[in-house]
């Protein structure tokens, strides 16, 4: 009964595989082949089966040390980063105006800062903070707090949160502001005849019609957060000490600084993995629930 | 163009929302799909128009096997509950659309354009947008690109189910002369069994992704072959009680009893399920060898020229509900103890696996 | 429970309205009994959901005042009023069972756990909704979640009034059945006010003991089913109730006769003082006429609809289309149809109201 598949289209997709194999796969396996080798200059290279991915993670090592702790700050900021812009997104994208010329120049100055690039962003707080010639950083000195980035560990981080903060919660914002202009009218005018507090409000019709925009604004903020490089390599460079030195920073290092291409290449592989894998788990919540008890 | 759809099945992620329906439609004519949500009539239109891929089975257009076949390469149109239109083009431009996307001469757009509003009523508007019109009117317009596109076959999903109900009325009476002006083969979806009825042509009853009977409508109406299929195609719902016959009496659960008569006399012995239609329930006794069953209102409902009485009847184990609809106002009290009649002559007997045992003979249509 | 009395209600979405069309709703004054069954019938934009919204609190009139068992409310909020409210699409809280869906406005009013408890019982109970109280409220059908957004607002025994925006818009024909008679059931069991908006007349006729039939912003007819079947004050009523709705045919009024294109009709009543220079028109019910072979008015049978339990025919006489019902036996190709009118049940229109006659 069934028709023979249409063998014809596999050809039409062949463009689309040929330009993935070259901008992702090729790479890749570039990546994979120096991560089992070790180099020593003048592109001499040595088999080096699993040694590098069982130094990188052996936590005693020296490499498994560096490795483990540019991780934990990558965490760490991507951590900060989400638990500080999602409740402030959600907040802007509140207290937002309905309609109007207001609401018109509030979405400008919301997306405004998410079309500069990452470098300039970075130029740009970088010289806002500095505590000699910086608004920020002279101000803040001013009124007798000592503020320096470049030797202060909180005010490097402190630095790199706000820039973060000011750069990407319009997108949380922007999502969610989305969001909540799908939800009829019915719904609050219910809440309204039901007695319901504006935190009712909040946490039982607002909150669950947001969870999908949500996960994926909280999604693509981990994401850019975790593998964020340009703007703290412009502004600190990693420093003070290594203190921001993050994940993406300690690898461009090893690979470009020391040369180290099969320590990079392994870095690489096994950062990669810890973002598909977080991302699978996004994308399975982010699912399941929604298809249950769609259809009875 | 005739469609034909031979054992077609859908089968998407274990549940069945297609099982097994063949049918075959013919050029020039109306075909409603009627049931109710869920019962697959979108799923059964999304595969006749080539959106979807069935699990198992074909679709064949004039004998060719178009199973395989995309949407865009079959000639079809289809109309949704939501006013889909161009919001920023005008009622000209969106009537046109299809026509500009297979590039026929300027000339003939215009005369098929002009043609298709005129048919819809839509002349004195054709310079507006869709947004400037009323909802039926923008209905009118989704329904004028179908038929200005000519497709071979036009589906149609509760076009109307979005309107007010006196917009409904007059585009429900106009739509079987704008069909037969076509020639295309059209397909109507609707949950509700009046609709049908005055959209007249062919009626396939769905339920639960089977199709339960196929012909002409009034004769799907008035000679269902099975409970189903009179349970699917009756507003109010099919009064529906299970009898037992025992020689020259029939049985009801809630005590009822009754000499067997009319369509009972000839039966066998045994387990049944009649079906009567409200408006065949009466208030009064019709004729001598009506049944009588006794039972005390719930509800009546009054539309101004009919009366809806909801009756239950029996105590409480062999608990029944009826609904009788009648001419007239017909005030009754709630609680108050009534008798409601059926001819025994007008009544569906079902065997107990569901099919048509007996049925009114002269149904009047 | 409440009297709801409008008076000099008026409603305009722009400032400063001129003429009546400038008004969504026209001045008017009514009063509403405690306990009754309400239903706003009018076609889209007719200004019946305004009225609702307006009694609901959702929108402040622009003009006069609503009184709840004489107490003026007009600017107070929806959440003060005690009235409850279902829309036309379910409202449930997703992330709630029905059970807490329907404890909600009783917890938000700070009703102790015991007393929210035996009250949600009871109400699922005469809801039928004590199967799924466990279950989560966004897995459940259409019917079923309407009947939850029923039910938050019946949980409230202070609730004056419950107001209903074409609330079966999304269910099934086959339910909206039995949702319709178990609304009429409890509205007898619990002696609320209740206000029904909808376009359908089956659902306001069937559901109200006053249809209130709105057109363009005003209030044209208020009364009970058969009234508004059987002496239907304005031609709109005549149109927009019954299906199909009453034949109007412009006519010449003299006496007991009116003249349709030349055609005498026989009037049950005597006209005689009609204004000269208005609107004539005549209407009678579909119902009201009979079409035969044998007496009556010759007339060309256009078509026949079946309903399965009637059948009318559009016949045309002289210029005019009307409606008629067609008894069992008569064919399309009968061309010697006539029909004839049933005199009591004419009525006479001028300017499209409803003029008595003298007997």
């Amino acid at each position: 009964m069934d028709k023979p598949i249409n063998n014809a289209a596999w050809f039409l997709i062949l463009p689309a595989f040929a330009i993935v194999l070259f901008n992702a796969v090729i790479p890749m396996m570039t990546v994979v082949n120096y991560s089992v080798q070790d180099s020593f200059g003048n592109n001499q290279f040595f088999w080096n089966g699993l040694g590098w991915f069982q130094e990188l993670l052996d936590p005693s090592s020296e490499l498994g040390g560096r490795f483990f702790a540019s991780l934990g700050r990558s965490a760490l900021f991507s951590a900060i980063v989400l638990a500080v812009q999602v409740p402030l997104g959600i907040a802007v994208a509140l207290s937002m105006p309905r309609s109007g010329i207001a609401l018109a120049l509030c979405l400008v100055f919301i997306a405004m800062p998410l079309l500069i690039p990452w470098n300039v962003v970075g130029t740009m707080w970088q010289l806002y903070s500095r505590s000699d010639i910086g608004l920020l950083g002279w101000t803040v000195n001013a009124i007798g707090i000592p503020f320096n980035y470049t030797n202060s560990v909180l005010a490097a981080w402190t630095v790199l949160v706000l820039m973060d903060t000011w750069h990407w919660t319009g997108l949380i914002a922007l999502l969610c502001y989305a969001g909540l202009k799908s939800i009829p009218d019915a719904y609050y005018q219910a809440a309204r005849i039901d007695g319901a507090s504006r935190w009712a409000v909040f946490t039982r019709i607002e909150l669950p019609k947001l969870r999908s925009v949500l996960l994926i604004g909280v999604l693509l903020r981990f994401m850019d957060s975790f593998m964020i490089y340009t703007e703290p390599f412009v502004v600190t460079g990693g420093g003070p000490g290594s203190v921001t030195t993050f994940l993406s920073i300690d690898l461009v290092k090893i690979a470009l600084g020391q040369f180290d291409l099969g320590k990079a290449g392994a870095m690489s592989i096994v950062y990669t993995l810890i973002i598909l894998a977080v991302c699978w788990v996004f994308y399975t919540v982010m699912v399941t629930p929604e298809n249950k008890g769609a259809r009875e | 163009m005739s469609l034909h759809l031979e054992r077609i099945s859908l089968t998407v992620g274990g549940s069945h929302h297609i099982d097994d329906v063949s049918l075959t439609l013919e050029r020039g004519t109306i075909n409603v799909l009627l049931g109710p949500t869920l019962a697959g009539k979108t799923s059964l239109m999304r595969l006749m128009a080539g959106l979807d891929r069935p699990t198992s089975g074909r679709v064949l257009a004039d004998g060719v096997d178009v199973t395989g076949c995309k949407v865009e390469a079959r000639n079809v149109a289809m109309v949704y509950q939501q006013f889909i239109n161009y919001p920023t083009l005008s009622v000209y431009e969106n009537i046109a659309s299809p026509l500009r996307v297979q590039r026929r001469p300027k000339d003939e757009i215009d005369r098929k354009v002009r043609a298709a509003a005129a048919l819809l009523r839509l002349e004195s508007h054709l310079d507006r947008t869709p947004l400037q019109l009323s909802g039926g009117q923008q209905q009118r317009c989704a329904i004028a690109r179908a038929v200005a596109k000519e497709a071979d076959l036009v589906l149609l999903d509760e076009p109307l189910a979005n309107l007010d109900y006196k917009l409904r009325e007059e585009l429900r009476e106009e739509l079987p002369r704008i069909f037969a002006a076509t020639g295309a083969i059209f397909v109507y979806a609707t949950t509700e069994p009046t609709e049908a009825l005055l959209l007249g042509g062919s009626t396939a009853t769905l339920s639960e992704g089977r199709l339960v009977q196929f012909g002409p409508t009034a004769e799907v109406y008035h000679r269902p072959r099975s409970l189903r299929a009179a349970a699917t195609f009756s507003d109010p719902p099919l009064n529906v009680a299970t009898i037992e016959k025992r020689g020259e009496a029939i049985h009801l659960p809630d005590g009822t009893r009754a000499p067997s008569s009319g369509l009972l006399a000839d039966l066998a012995d045994g387990r049944y399920r009649i079906g009567v239609r409200a408006h065949d329930l009466l208030l009064a006794r019709p004729n001598e060898g009506a049944i009588e069953i006794r039972g005390s209102v719930d509800v009546t409902e009054m539309t101004g020229s009919e009366s809806f009485v909801h009756v239950h009847t029996g105590a409480h184990a062999g608990d029944l509900r009826w609904v009788a609809l009648t001419p007239g106002v017909h005030e009754v009290v709630p609680g108050a103890s009534i008798g409601i009649f059926v001819d025994p002559k007008r009544l569906f007997v079902f065997a107990e696996d569901g099919q048509l045992a007996a049925g009114p003979v002269d149904t009047g249509y | 429970m409440a009297r709801i009395d409008l008076v000099d209600l008026a409603h305009a979405y722009r400032p400063n309205p001129t003429t009546d069309a400038d008004y969504a709703l026209r001045p008017m004054n009514t009063s509403w009994r405690q306990g009754g069954a309400y239903a706003l019938l009018g076609p889209s934009g007719c200004g019946k959901t305004t009225l609702l919204n307006i009694i609901s609190g959702l929108v402040v009139p622009s003009r006069g005042h609503v009184l709840f068992d004489g107490v003026d409310v007009t600017r107070l909020a929806t959440e003060k009023r005690n009235i409850a409210q279902v829309f036309q699409f379910p409202v449930i809280y997703d992330t709630m069972t029905v059970r807490e869906n329907l404890a909600f406005p009783l917890r938000n009013r700070g009703m102790p756990a015991a007393a929210v408890a035996a009250r949600v019982g009871e109400i699922a109970e005469l809801l039928d909704l004590n199967v799924d109280l466990d279950r989560r409220a966004r897995a459940l059908t259409p019917d079923a979640k309407q009947k939850i957004s029923l039910g938050r607002g019946l949980v409230r025994s202070d609730v004056a009034a419950i107001l209903f925006d074409e609330p079966l818009t999304v269910i099934d024909p086959a339910l909206k059945w039995e949702l319709r008679s178990k609304l009429k059931a409890l509205h007898r069991a619990l002696d609320l006010t209740m206000i029904y908006v909808t376009h359908d007349q089956t659902e306001a006729l069937t559901f109200a003991d006053t249809v209130v039939v709105m057109h363009d912003g005003a209030i044209v007819q208020m009364g009970r089913p058969n009234e508004l079947f059987e002496r239907p004050e304005h031609t709109f009523v005549g149109h927009f109730i019954g299906s199909p709705g009453m034949n109007v045919l412009p006519a010449k009024v003299e006496g007991r006769t009116a003249d349709v294109g030349g055609v005498p009709i026989a009037l049950g009543r005597s006209y005689s003082a009609i204004p000269p220079g208005r609107k004539i028109e005549i209407g009678i019910r579909p119902e009201y006429v009979r079409l035969s072979s044998g007496e009556g008015v010759p007339v060309r049978v256009e078509r026949i609809d079946d309903l399965g339990r009637i059948r009318f025919a559009k016949v045309r006489l002289g210029d005019a289309r009307l409606s008629v019902v067609a008894p069992p036996g008569v064919r399309l190709e009968d061309d010697r149809s006539r029909v004839s009118f049933d005199p009591a049940q004419i009525h006479v229109y001028a300017d499209s109201r409803r003029i008595e006659g003298d007997a």
